[in-house]
């Protein structure tokens, strides 16, 4: 029998996946068999699912981070728009993606919105699809336009794939994303739980390298690393509890998540990579896979700026929600710059957050941010004030 | 939409400056008459049916677009970063929620009322969500959310027409029968989608207009100030109906004379410059902005802004034999619901159609719904068309990114340009 894997070799492949701008991984999966397809999707949701049940491999695109240099994505975008999209066009344009058979960019904003229909100029015989996720949160109206969408983008993809899957295998499909999910929940929960065992850095390369790998690899990983952080837990350490709110779609630098946890914060909750866990309850695996697939995200789809919230009193009262299923002391409200959805929905959760007398910070950062003092001192002190005065 | 704009003294103008006079008294009186006031968004404005009810509509934008003429959105563009709003999102929305918490005066100077129903209808712009969460925060009354569909695929899918339309039986009409207390009346929305699509005949002869020599408007500056009944609160009412004519009967008097529109500098017969302009203006330096135009003598023979309420010269017409149906069809046709590919065919379209020599897009930083992409749009548009266009910046009414040495440099080397393209040289 092999040896389980170590915590150190988990991350290690983790993080060669996340700095790896080639995507070898991909690129390695689809060597083994000329057949083989892949296709990319923006943040925050796709319903990677149905990539999958098609035969075909989902790649999240989170642009280059801090690695990247821009020569060309520049050339497209104006200084007031965010970062992710030039680092998306210049993956693109340094033919970086050039082994993906369509991209999906859902509904998340305008910029990339309209990025797809950059994509289309660009890319005319690729496969382009905006996917509008139903805002209308009920299964009579909502669900079924939504069920409607995702069996067109079945129709599409198994075009692509040239092969359409039947309900056996899409309900296959929706059970190993069930799995994915449940896994990613078990990590949150742990790291809620147990915040020195399983650090932001390492849970978010493992999320990440999730986003390049076909997800039974992940779930592989994922799996054999909370063991190995069973058996090795790190040192506990003196810090507050905080959560993350923002940074759902472009990424914050790995650096910086580093210097929040350094600076003596836990991260015990955040918003990073929501899309991959956008479905907060199992999928059915009975009946019409779609039907159950669209209701699950129309009924259990995660609380984020992306989405209309049609509770009224529903912005006011997320954060403190949030604040108390995580046990943590205070809010860091990290977006990145010009980011509408984000920026546009921060007064409205610090607001609420602020009348329950939760402590909160908020700062905006860039995907490719090079200097981490101004952090370090803003949440440093955060966390001092948080040990000294308490926090929610 | 600039419904104050004084610079043109034709019968037209007085006509809607009376009836924006009287809407705006009809809103401040309402908490007394018991108009119901229904909160909604140019893009998708469903007037047809809110009036059918007998509700009044209120339209944010257009509160921020007057407040800004009116030299006021500084203030409260920065009423709202104080209260924690990011520098780096739409400043309609911010000068909008700085107005409300400043009272909510109206651009006449009468006190807007209060919504008994904020309508979002959510067409092709994602800060409209946000910024009807936001007004939630502030009145405590219904919000019913329409979402229309985008063209990613370059139309309105059958699919997505059909949502439109469920949601408007399920949802938007009883969310205003609740609200007003009325029935349903089919049989009057009929006979308003009716008058709405004569008075959109009338609009799109005028905006046609400009494919004459000399055009007898400009139809960006001038344009703004002709779509405002029509994008706001009249269209399908007597009023648009009498405007529109009357309007159109001033420009075909014009066309016939052959002169051209009058602007800041006076009537402009002589034109030597022919543009058409991409994205939003600013409203800030409205007058100087124009006249950074006219004063080279050039007009704007089309423009893609004055769409944002409608494509109408692309033939769409609300149907009164399809009532729920026209209105889905309207929703998702408009201006910033449109894919990038298909922005780029209607500009194409409109240098051709409208002999243009030149093309200006005007990037304004709030607004990523129009200006994300419109780089790659100018290539596009460029590459297709042979002729070199213009791209400037500045903002809808935040005054600060407005830089009048800056704009005007860069529209006189492009406009010299045209000059040394047309003598033969590069
Ligand atoms: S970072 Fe924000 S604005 Fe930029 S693409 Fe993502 S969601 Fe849109
Ligand atoms: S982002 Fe653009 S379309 Fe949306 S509200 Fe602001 S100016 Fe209007």
């Amino acid at each position: 029998m092999e040896a389980p894997l170590t915590r150190e070799e988990i991350v290690a492949w983790a993080r060669e996946c996340y700095e790896d701008l080639e995507f070898s991984a991909a690129r390695k999966w689809l060597a083994q068999d000329p057949a083989r397809k892949a296709i990319g999707f923006l943040p925050v949701y796709a319903p990677r699912e149905l990539i999958h049940a098609c035969g075909m491999l989902p790649v999240g695109i989170y642009g280059g981070g801090d690695q990247l240099e821009i020569i060309r994505g520049d050339a497209f975008y104006q200084s007031y728009i965010c970062h992710l999209p030039r680092s998306v066009v210049e993956l693109g344009q340094t033919g970086r993606l050039d082994f993906l058979s369509g991209v999906l960019f859902p509904s998340t904003c305008d910029v990339i919105r309209n990025l797809s229909g950059i994509w289309q100029l660009l890319s005319p015989e690729l496969y382009v699809r905006y996917v509008d996720v139903p805002q209308i949160r009920d299964v009579e109206t909502g669900g079924k336009f939504w069920r409607r969408e995702l069996q067109t983008l079945v129709d599409d993809l198994g075009r692509v794939a040239g092969k359409t899957p039947n309900d056996a295998v899409l309900r296959q499909s929706i059970a190993l994303y069930n799995d994915v999910r449940a896994t990613i929940s078990a990590l949150y929960r742990i790291r809620c739980d147990e915040p020195w065992r399983i650090p932001t850095e390492e849970l978010y390369l493992l999320l990440r390298a999730g986003e390049v790998v076909p997800p039974e690899e992940f779930l592989q990983r994922a799996k054999a690393y909370i063991e190995a952080t069973a058996s090795d837990p790190l040192p506990k350490k003196d810090r507050v509890r905080v959560i993350v709110v923002g940074a759902f779609c472009e990424q914050p630098p790995l650096g910086l998540i580093k210097t929040i946890e350094r600076s003596g914060c836990y991260i015990v909750d955040d918003d990073l990579l929501v899309g991959n866990r956008m479905i907060t309850q199992p999928v059915a695996t009975d009946g019409d896979p779609l039907t159950h697939l669209a209701n699950a995200f129309v009924e259990h789809g995660e609380r984020t700026s992306v989405l209309y919230e049609e509770r009224p009193e529903g912005k006011r009262t997320l954060m403190k929600e949030r604040i108390d299923a995580a046990k943590a002391d205070g809010i860091i409200f990290a977006a990145p710059s010009f980011c509408d959805p984000a920026l546009l929905d921060r007064p409205m959760l610090r607001a609420g957050a602020e009348a329950e007398g939760i402590p909160c910070i908020a700062f905006q950062y860039a995907e490719n941010t090079g200097q981490f003092q101004q952090f370090r001192e803003q949440t440093g002190t955060f966390s001092d004030s948080i040990k000294l005065w308490g926090g929610q | 939409m600039a419904e104050n704009i004084d610079v043109q003294k034709d019968h037209s103008m007085v006509l809607q400056k009376q009836m924006i006079a009287e809407h705006y008294q009809r809103l401040a009186d309402a908490p007394k008459t018991g108009d119901k006031v229904v909160y909604t968004f140019v893009p998708g404005n469903l007037t047809e049916l809110i009036r059918s009810f007998g509700a009044l509509p209120v339209l944010p934008e257009i509160n921020a677009l007057q407040s800004g003429m009116r030299g006021k959105s500084r203030d409260y563009i920065a009423e709202a970063e104080r209260r924690g709003h990011s520098e780096d999102v739409c400043t309609y929305v911010k000068c909008d929620l700085g107005m409300v918490k400043g009272g909510n005066i109206g651009p006449t100077g009468l006190p807007l009322p209060k919504p008994d129903l904020l309508l979002l209808s959510y067409t092709g712009c994602y800060t409209f969500m946000k910024w009807f969460e936001l007004l939630r925060e502030e009145y405590d009354c219904p919000t019913v959310f329409l979402q229309i569909p985008y063209q990613g695929a370059g139309e309105l899918e059958p699919e997505h027409r059909k949502y439109v339309v469920d949601q408007i039986k399920e949802k938007v009409i009883p969310a205003l029968e609740q609200v007003t207390g009325r029935k349903y009346d089919e049989d009057g929305l009929r006979r308003r989608l009716g008058l709405a699509a004569q008075a959109e005949d009338d609009l799109v002869a005028v905006l046609q207009s400009a494919k004459q020599k000399p055009s007898p408007i400009d139809a960006y500056f001038g344009g703004v100030y002709y779509i405002g009944p029509i994008f706001s609160a009249f269209r399908g009412t007597e009023e648009g109906v009498a405007y529109y004519r009357e309007l159109r009967k001033e420009v075909e008097a014009r066309t016939a004379q052959k002169r051209g529109p009058i602007t800041p500098d006076g009537p402009l017969d002589d034109q030597r410059y022919r543009l058409v302009v991409e994205g939003p203006p600013n409203w800030t330096h409205f007058r100087d902005f124009w006249r950074m135009f006219s004063s080279w003598q050039a007009v704007v023979v089309a423009s893609t802004y004055t769409k944002v309420g409608g494509t109408y010269d692309f033939g769409f017409r609300h149907d009164e034999q399809d009532p729920l149906g026209t209105m889905a069809d309207y929703c998702g046709g408009c201006y910033t619901n449109l894919n990038l590919p298909s922005r780029v065919d209607m500009l194409c379209n409109y240098i051709e159609e409208y002999g243009a020599n030149g093309f200006l897009i005007n990037s304004v930083k709030s607004c990523n719904s129009f200006s994300a992409g419109q780089l790659m749009m100018l290539r596009e548009v460029e590459k297709r068309t042979g002729i070199p266009g213009a791209f400037i910046e500045s903002d809808l009414v935040d005054p600060r990114y407005f830089s009048p040495a800056n704009i005007k440099n860069r529209l006189e080397s492009y406009l010299q340009m045209i000059d040394a393209r047309a003598q033969g040289g590069n």
